[in-house]
């Protein structure tokens, strides 16, 4: 086992005292960041570059990365406790994290979402240990058309049938998608739905839409409901952690699953936000109380975190073997390395054995040092909803101001966000689902993309999603996951019919 | 969302709500459909589809989905409609609304701290009832605390506005 | 809130006095941090670019103030091109360029041009090499363009960077060579294109050496030509066997091709002489460090520096260049 060997050696490169300093340094900063929206792992990571330039090469990168996974788990506690999703990826979070913390389970929720996360991303390093090489070459056959078919895969089992009305879903489907098709279309460099503005030239980030929609919208919700100004009785219980642990265990299922898709889609790089969805949608799908999802139910907290936590750790390795960043935050990553004069790629390995298995161990012990870290904060998360609302509700609006205004550093967007958060509002009251919306605008602009890269390569014939056993699986798969809900109904019709 | 309705509770019904939301929906897919042939909505031999392609197909499901809503709207328009909110509730949504429309737009001219700064004071105070030292240390704290936080420690620069700029930021 | 009036206007005291000692002691310097716009996605080599400048500036402490990266990237770069262009006369704010400075205004017309801003400095041209895959039967420029000749149109498919941009004008810069039309599949980033090709899905690409290197150390990639006049002056074996230095020019290979890739500084419209200056010096000094010399060989990047009136003329004829190809090859906005 030379990789135990390596492991070992990396272990004892990063295990020293100044270094776990520096890891509970980083992972403290990055929930910090993890927790505002707007500021992602890639702001911190970015903007303490220059710090680190005093400190020796390895503590360096393992402080970075570090906050890296600080920024991981922070992104889940705005969402559960104010349907905020901190980062991308903690949207599906939200489905169930939210509601849990409105029953006054707010410390389960984050309980389960941080222990989900630590599972998620204690697999995504095994695989990053044992199969790195056999994993980058795999993650080579993906061209546009198998990307194509994964991004076509996650949104086949993330919808399915909802309980709104048909016409509903299908109408902010829709919109998700021609929201994502505004800005400039990267095939042909045409300018779409900009109408000569400036400020619509970016397009509508995903992250504003969600701000709006989930952050904002639910404190007009929350005002309705008349708890107006008054703070919510959470009970705040200390072995919270162990009693959720006992119910995870229940879950196993569960998490190997979102394990699976997490690492397969931070390798390919789907990337950590269609993971998560895929995930929370193959929960749904294998579930018995379908219906308990989306109305606080612990499995739909455990599948996305999982599985964004897995995806978001094994992006790192194609940016290592391949210098492809599999998310804008490894891609901040791969611009530090840089500077130490680390090129990535498929020599990285044998050329940098200190740096590589130094950075591969401080991802073993940073995860286990940011789970000990955020496992004791959870009564202190939890005891904030206990604040009145005449105090965290504006609060709550000026992060989300400031969150919407840095993703882009625009000020269009802070205004996009109250627009966002009144159609929040009344989608919500007029039973418009929001998941298909965001996920649409996740997905829309890839999907869009990926299509006409494999039409140009095949000169147009739709041949190409069925040209070689990898895509023509995963079409297959969509497929069947697009149709499955139908099965049930058909059989009960035919069944009606006999 | 369930929940429970005081049928005695007067309020909005959902008829105009509904219908409301299906027209602007619809007038986006107008747009969308419009934007989408300017561009070319065709499917270019051996290219496949030009930048109009997609945005084209969504916009004309937009327009349908948003167009039954409508006529399903329009044809109960006369029948009992489920409440879309009581006047009680609106009133306590447009408590918060006018505020969080008025920062924006503060935020706009005069940057985020000295908004923000207003706005918590202002709900401490009306709506909370709380003290003055209270309200002061905590609407003065918060821009403060993101201040340091963003400009000084991420250094990301956060809109500001004259008074701002007085004091030579 | 008399304290809190006290403070502020103590601070306002402060701060003029501040503003004025250092306007009286010596030439200009910023007073608040300065924003380096990137008109481009994160990690992307006009961002690693931004962001290493960002590092040695901090690390060799250059500058008082810090230096923020903030990308700006919709709209192929005018969103960035487009703020600079609307700060008049503020000096806190610098943008990094790469050849969207041309391309993007020609190909979407939005109202923009290199005129409306204060021109910087040249940091240094960036290169653009020819890539095969290492598994391809080519081994020189001249065999892999004999068989595009041979065969029919569309056989062959360059990946690139984005659309109506270096890569694709590269790209029309072949095909008017060899007579025979290639596919062009745009992609997001140079890293992305990369993999394409090493992953087979693409027959070529045009990446930057440093988008590339990594993948021509281990075995991958195969560099057939450069697009520049004569061979780059980096002697150091990359390879086993080859160095930036060895490769040939592709005129040298029958394809009389030369391109090279702006990476300049320019400054918002409206500023001032001592202003421009302080901005020259501070990447002079740059240009300097150790740090920079090994990024540059790295990138294989040729280091010509410019400023004032040359660099102005260089954009200029660039621009030009810039109108007449993208012109050929159709690109220009309706």
């Amino acid at each position: 086992m030379e990789e135990l060997n390596n492991l070992m050696h990396g272990f004892s490169v990063a295990l020293t005292l100044p270094n776990l300093g520096f890891m509970v340094l980083g992972i403290t900063l990055g929930i910090l960041i993890g927790v505002l929206p707007g500021l992602g792992g890639a702001n911190g990571i970015a903007i303490l570059l220059p710090l680190t330039f005093s400190m020796d090469q390895t503590s360096a990168i393992i402080m970075l990365s570090c906050i890296y996974w600080g920024a991981l788990f922070g992104g889940a506690i705005t969402s559960i406790l104010f349907n905020i999703p901190g980062e991308p990826w903690s949207v599906a979070t939200t489905f169930d994290g939210f509601p849990l913390a409105q029953q006054g389970r707010a410390g389960a929720a984050l309980t389960a979402a941080f222990t989900s996360s630590f599972v998620g991303a204690f697999f995504a390093v095994l695989l990053i240990t044992f199969l790195a090489p056999l994993v980058a070459k795999f993650a080579l056959k993906f061209g546009a058309a198998e990307m194509f078919a994964v991004q076509m895969l996650t949104f086949c089992s993330f919808v399915g049938m909802s309980k709104e009305p048909p016409a509903k879903t299908l109408a902010v489907m829709a919109l998700g998608f021609a929201l994502a098709a505004v800005g400039m279309d990267t095939v042909t460099g045409t300018l779409r739905m900009t109408f000569g503005t400036t400020e619509l030239l970016k397009g509508f980030d995903f992250l504003i839409a969600v701000i709006g929609l989930f952050g904002i919208g639910e404190i007009l919700l929350t005002m309705e409901e008349g708890l107006a100004f008054k703070g919510k009785s959470a009970k705040i219980q200390l072995n919270v952690v162990l009693q959720t642990w006992k119910e995870l265990l229940r879950y196993w299922k569960t998490s190997i699953r979102s394990v699976l898709v997490g690492c397969w889609m931070g390798v390919t790089p789907g990337g950590a936000t269609p993971a998560s969805f895929m995930a929370y949608g193959l929960a749904r799908r294998g579930a018995k109380d379908k219906d308990s999802f989306g109305k606080g139910n612990i499995e739909g907290v455990v599948a996305p975190e999982t599985a964004a936590h897995a995806a978001g750790t094994s992006a790192l390795l194609p940016m290592l073997t391949l210098g492809i960043p599999g998310s804008p935050t490894a891609a901040v990553l791969l611009g530090g390395l840089l500077i130490w004069g680390l090129q990535p790629g498929p020599l990285l390995f044998t050329e940098k054995p200190d740096f590589v298995w130094g950075l591969i161990a401080s991802m073993y012990l940073g995860n286990i040092v940011g789970l000990i870290v955020v496992l004791t904060t959870v009564p202190w998360w939890a005891a904030i909803l206990r604040i009145p609302f005449s105090v965290i509700g504006p609060v709550i609006i000026v992060i989300c101001a400031i969150g919407a205004y840095t993703v882009h550093s625009s000020i269009f967007d802070v205004v996009m966000m109250l627009v966002f958060g009144v159609f929040g509002y009344l989608f919500k009251k007029l039973r418009y689902p929001l998941a298909p919306l965001v996920l649409a605008l996740v997905l829309g602009d890839m999907a869009e993309s990926s299509f006409r890269q494999s039409m140009l390569l095949s000169q147009g014939s739709l041949d190409i999603f069925w040209a070689n056993p990898l895509v023509a699986g995963l079409m297959l798969l969509s497929f069947t996951m697009l149709l499955w809900p139908i099965v049930p109904a058909l059989k009960h019709y035919l069944r009606g019919r006999a | 969302m369930e929940r429970s309705e005081d049928a005695a509770e007067a309020g909005m019904s959902n008829r105009w709500p509904e219908i409301l939301v299906a027209l602007f929906l619809f007038a986006i897919g107008i747009i969308v459909v419009n934007d989408s042939i300017r561009v070319g909505i065709g499917w270019e031999e051996g290219e496949g589809p030009r930048a109009g392609y997609f945005p084209f197909y969504i916009g004309c499901i937009l327009l349908i989905s948003s167009g039954w809503i409508l006529f399903g709207a329009l044809t109960r328009f006369k029948k009992a409609q489920p409440q879309f909110a009581s006047w009680v509730e609106l009133k306590s949504v447009m408590q918060m609304l006018v505020p969080l429309t008025i920062y924006i737009v503060a935020v706009v001219y005069l940057g985020i701290y000295v908004s923000s700064l207003v706005l918590i004071a202002f709900f401490m105070k009306v709506h909370g009832k709380f003290g003055l030292i209270a309200t002061t240390l905590t609407a003065v704290g918060v821009p403060l605390a993101a201040f340091m936080l963003f400009e000084r420690w991420f250094l990301v620069p956060l809109p500001k506005g004259p008074i701002e700029l007085m004091l030579g930021f | 809130m008399t304290k809190l009036g006290k403070w502020a206007g103590r601070a306002l005291v402060t701060a003029i006095a501040t503003i004025g000692l250092t306007g009286a002691a010596n030439a200009w310097e910023p007073t608040k941090p300065v924003e380096f716009v990137v008109p481009a996605g994160t990690g992307g080599g006009a961002d690693q670019m931004a962001r290493f400048i960002q590092g040695v500036v901090a690390k060799n402490k250059l500058m008082a103030q810090p230096l923020v990266v903030v990308n700006k990237s919709g709209g192929a770069g005018a969103e960035g091109f487009l703020e600079v262009k609307g700060a008049k006369g503020d000096p806190h704010k610098i943008i990094i360029t790469l050849s969207n400075l041309f391309t993007t205004p020609l190909a979407t017309g939005v109202p923009f041009n290199w005129r409306d801003l204060t021109p910087g400095a040249m940091l240094a041209l960036d290169q653009f090499v020819l890539w095969v895959n290492a598994d391809a039967p080519y081994k020189t420029a001249k065999e892999y363009i004999d068989d595009i000749k041979a065969k029919p149109a569309n056989t062959f498919k360059m990946a690139g960077t984005g659309s109506k941009q270096e890569d694709q004008i590269i790209t029309a810069m072949i095909d008017k060579a060899t007579g025979k039309k290639m596919t062009y599949v745009p992609f997001k980033g140079g890293g992305d294109v990369a993999v394409q090709l090493v992953g087979g899905h693409v027959n070529s690409t045009v990446n930057n050496p440093i988008e590339a290197e990594a993948h021509w150390r281990g075995g991958k990639l195969r560099p057939l030509c450069i697009m520049d006049s004569e061979k780059l002056p980096y002697n150091e074996k990359v390879t086993a066997t080859q160095a930036w230095g060895d490769i040939p020019t592709c005129k040298s290979a029958g394809v009389p091709i030369e391109y090279l890739m702006l990476r300049g500084v320019f400054l918002a419209p409206g500023v001032t002489q001592e202003q421009v200056d302080f901005y020259v010096n501070l990447f002079k000094k740059v240009r300097e460090t150790p740090e920079w010399a090994d990024f540059m060989k790295k990138g294989a990047f040729k280091q010509t520096f410019m400023s004032g009136k040359e660099f102005a003329d260089w954009v200029g004829k660039s621009e030009a260049m810039h109108y007449g190809l993208m012109k050929d090859a159709g690109f220009l906005a309706k």
